[in-house]
């Protein structure tokens, strides 16, 4: 009885808050800096573009709506030749953010991607290309991961087995363990 | 002559009245639940969302308006009818004011006990004719709660009729000139209440129609404008059973300064509110909890307070 009356008193007296709605249209919501909402690609510092076409990102992707060929462009450097996102089917899960190892596809806080006509919801690559580095200012790949430090050579270290010979017929490993032995 | 035209403009009053207050209620009902949970409601049609009665309206007079092919169909047709009419026939005895009133039944009170009785054919009918499970269900679970709980709320109002010794409800508002009939009769007030929010089955009594079991109970077959005319049915029910708990212990259109049917509509207000709190904050018990309340707490209740207000009636005599 007196839970009943407590129970009515606690609901009533909610009229005097105010309401947590946000009026969406008037009022924009304050997305925090992680919200994962709509794609992009990003560029490095110099200008040039992040990704590599490394076909990360289509792998971990759930439903299959990343598509991108890669191609190799003057200096031998790897470029996507098309890069496809069907945003009609993505489900801003973040997988291909996390797959990618050069910071390239980032998700970003903005979800008002609402189209008239289905077939506007596939983004091309000058959609989704953007100017600046995105959530990683001043990180390039090509001189952080990979880069020749000047300490010691593959296979220079203590443990460490040295490179596989990828034109022996043999299988590569049974080979290293003997070299290691010697 | 002029006395009939006078209780025919009393009827359009109070039909048209009661109607578009019960339209309304659609609409704010909505809106005090948002509230009550902290948002807002509808509140994009029109200046503070009133359009929205409008837009609720037209949506539901355009959609289809289908009847099962394994329906009664002649059942299925009219008892949606029979819950309006019976709700809207009681709205005959209720005075608004001490000249707005249909009509000056002398066994009004009986009459609306009555009316409210005939609504149970309407969902019973209803239920059966749709020719499915789960609106029988409703519908068995409706026989069980309406006419148990309408037997509580017949008898809380015996102490109201014994002081004001009729059952004219124009001479039971008057009765309460000195004294309110909620403060000697306040159990009574209480099983009323209960009993009433019972017997047009609102939360938290809304068995009947118990989403999370039975579909949507006795309506579930129903579409379109026939599942509305339920629908304002029900509403209408919100407004009749707040009106006859203001006519008869909230001392009906009496209260200091302002005009009479004001005071009316002020105290029907609030009880409509209430309701609505009711249905905001409380969940919906089993129905042999909510059927053991009434015969074990309401019943005896009632009982006693029937005795205990005629012994007095009599030591007063």
């Amino acid at each position: 009885m007196f839970s009943i009356l407590r129970t009515l008193w606690l609901v009533f007296i909610n009229m005097f808050y105010k309401p947590i709605t946000v009026k969406y249209p008037e009022e924009k919501p304050e997305l925090p800096a992680r919200y994962r909402g709509r794609i992009v690609l990003t560029r490095d510092p110099d200008g040039d573009e992040r990704c590599v076409a490394c076909n990360l990102c289509a792998a971990a992707c759930p439903v299959d709506c990343i598509a991108l060929e890669p191609a190799l462009r003057g200096d031998g450097r790897r470029y996507p030749r098309f890069f496809r996102i069907n945003f009609s089917r993505c489900i801003m899960c973040g997988m291909c953010e996390e797959a990618c190892p050069t910071y390239a596809i980032q998700l970003t806080p903005d979800f008002e991607m609402a189209e008239y006509n289905r077939r506007d919801m596939v983004y091309e690559k000058e959609h989704l290309l953007i100017s600046g580095p995105g959530k990683y200012p001043g990180y390039n790949f090509y001189r952080e991961a990979g880069a020749e430090m000047g300490v010691k050579r593959a296979g220079e270290g203590e443990h460490e087995r040295g490179p596989m010979d990828l034109h022996s017929p043999l299988p590569g490993s049974l080979d290293q363990e003997e070299q290691s032995r010697k | 002559m002029y006395s009939v035209l006078w209780s025919l403009l009393s009827i359009i009053i109070a039909m048209f009245g009661s109607l578009t207050v019960a339209a309304g209620l659609i609409m704010v009902e909505r809106r005090l639940l948002g509230i009550w949970t902290r948002r807002y409601g509808p509140n994009r049609a029109g200046p503070f969302g009133l359009l929205q009665v409008a837009a609720d309206m037209i949506k539901i007079f355009f959609k289809e308006d289908w009847v099962p092919p394994f329906a009664d169909r002649t059942v299925f047709v009219m008892s949606p009818a029979v819950i309006f009419m019976t709700v809207l026939m009681s709205f005959m005895v209720v005075p608004l004011s001490p000249f707005v009133v249909s009509s000056r039944l002398n066994v009004g009170l009986l009459f609306f006990l009555a009316m409210s009785s005939l609504g149970v054919y309407s969902i019973v009918l209803g239920g059966w004719a749709s020719g499915s499970k789960y609106p029988l269900l409703g519908s068995i679970r409706s026989i069980t709660q309406m006419l148990s709980y309408e037997a509580f709320m017949g008898l809380s109002v015996v102490g109201v009729v014994l002081f004001a010794g009729s059952f004219n409800l124009v001479d039971i508002v008057k009765a309460q000139k000195g004294l309110w009939f909620v403060i000697p009769q306040l159990p009574a007030f209480i099983i009323f209440l209960i009993g009433g929010v019972a017997v047009i089955h609102r939360l938290p009594f809304d068995l009947p129609e118990a989403e999370s079991e039975l579909v949507d109970g006795y309506h579930t077959e129903y579409s379109g404008m026939k599942f509305g005319l339920f629908f304002v049915g029900e509403y209408l029910g919100i407004v009749l059973i707040s009106a006859m708990t203001v006519t008869l212990f909230l001392g009906g259109w009496l209260g200091p300064g302002l005009p009479p049917i004001i005071w009316f509509l002020l105290k029907t207000a609030a009880c409509i509110v209430l309701i609505i709190l009711l249905r905001a904050s409380l969940p919906r018990p089993r129905i042999d909890q909510l059927l053991t309340f009434g015969w074990k707490v309401l019943l005896p209740l009632a009982l006693v307070n029937i005795l205990v207000t005629g012994a007095i009636y009599i030591a007063i005599q």
